[in-house]
């Protein structure tokens, strides 16, 4: 290393964040906007599907995973649901709670 | 009639106060009598902002209750003429404000000023919904920052949806953006949002940029409006802003980073203002 290295950074420059900062913004207000017209429908959409599962399934409400991914050009909402094996299955009317 | 202005931004700390102070003190500096109402009921702050925290005897819940007259309650400013601040109750809790008191308040206030400043507290609950109800246009203050972009975005619809003008499908509440706290220096790093940036995302015309700078601290520690420091950048770019929104046309300034000084400024000039 010679004396002169002293003088010069070491550090590696990190990538600009401010580009993505916009990218996110970008993207979160745009579904943002959408939603201002009206209410906040994934719960209840959420709530219904599980509850037309367990009128014909026997599920654990504990079971019921929901992933929403919100992109730029597209969005998944993923609604994964156990179904019980042969033993050990819940209550009907256990499962039926998870609807309400 | 007189104009109402509410200052917004939906997040707190953006520097509403800080605005609402100085745009109103530029207002009156250039012959409008101007009144600024503090909104943030039980948190008031623009008395001490604008020097005026030992004056207060009655406030705005204290008039709308009928326990003061609202001329008892508005404080006249010493330094600038043209000038009043009607206080926040600092101890009330916000449901003291109710809609039919501020807009009798507003009414009889726009006999006697031509500007009304309604300085909003944070977020989207009752005090800032009445601060905003009643205006006629909205300076929206924003940090280059997501979260105060989203939350600037988040109080555009509000307006869109919430204020008087909206319910009675009149003209749409006319909107200006004051971009805050902007550091070139970062903005050139790519560590900070671009001015361009905020401006596209939020779509709304610009009325000033105000840089980061060290004046504003020091204005809020002495009570003295930082628009009356002549020499801070900050002062510069809010009189610029007041001076577009009567409707100059003026360069936006403080965009780009300063000119690193030379040694011998370095070595024996002071901190830039």
């Amino acid at each position: 290393m010679s004396w002169l290295d002293f003088f010069r950074s070491t550090r590696k420059p990190e990538p600009a964040s401010a580009s993505a900062a916009k990218e996110r913004l970008q993207i979160v207000l745009a579904h943002e906007r959408i939603g201002r017209t009206r209410e906040d429908f994934l719960p209840r959409l959420q709530q219904e599907l599980v509850a037309v599962v367990a009128r014909y399934v026997a599920i654990d409400p504990g079971k019921v995973a929901i992933n929403l991914d919100r992109g730029g050009d597209m969005s998944t909402l993923a609604i994964e649901i156990e179904l019980p094996g042969p033993k050990g299955a819940p209550a009907p009317q256990q499962a039926a709670a998870a609807g309400r | 009639m007189a104009q109402v202005i509410v200052v917004t931004s939906g997040k707190g700390g953006v520097g509403k106060t800080t605005t609402s102070a100085a745009i109103a003190t530029g207002l009156a500096q250039r012959g409008k009598k101007t009144v600024v109402i503090d909104f943030d009921v039980g948190l008031r702050n623009l008395d001490l902002i604008m020097g005026v925290e030992r004056r207060v005897v009655f406030d705005i819940v204290n008039v709308i209750q009928g326990e003061a007259r609202l001329n008892q309650a508005l404080i006249r400013d010493k330094r600038t003429e043209n000038l009043s601040i009607l206080p926040a109750s600092q101890t009330r809790d916000k449901d003291a404000l109710t809609k039919e008191g501020v807009a009798e308040i507003i009414e009889e206030l726009g006999k006697d000023f031509d500007y009304i400043l309604c300085d909003s507290p944070a977020g989207i609950e009752k005090g800032a919904l009445l601060a905003l109800y009643f205006a006629d246009e909205a300076i929206i203050v924003t940090n280059p920052e997501v979260s105060s972009v989203r939350d600037s975005d988040r109080i555009l619809g509000v307006l869109q949806s919430k204020s008087r003008r909206a319910e009675e499908k009149r003209d749409k509440v006319k909107e200006h953006l004051l971009v805050t706290r902007y550091d070139a220096n970062r903005v050139e790093r790519g560590e900070m949002l671009k001015l361009e940036d905020v401006r596209e995302i939020l779509a709304i015309p610009l009325l000033g940029v105000v840089p980061e700078s060290e004046s504003v601290l020091k204005a809020s520690n002495t009570g003295t409006p930082v628009i009356m420091d002549a020499e801070s950048v900050a002062g510069q770019a809010y009189k610029d802003a007041v001076g577009r929104f009567l409707g100059e046309e003026l360069p936006h300034r403080f965009l780009e980073p300063e000119k690193k000084p030379g040694i011998f400024k370095r070595l024996f000039g002071g901190r830039a203002a």
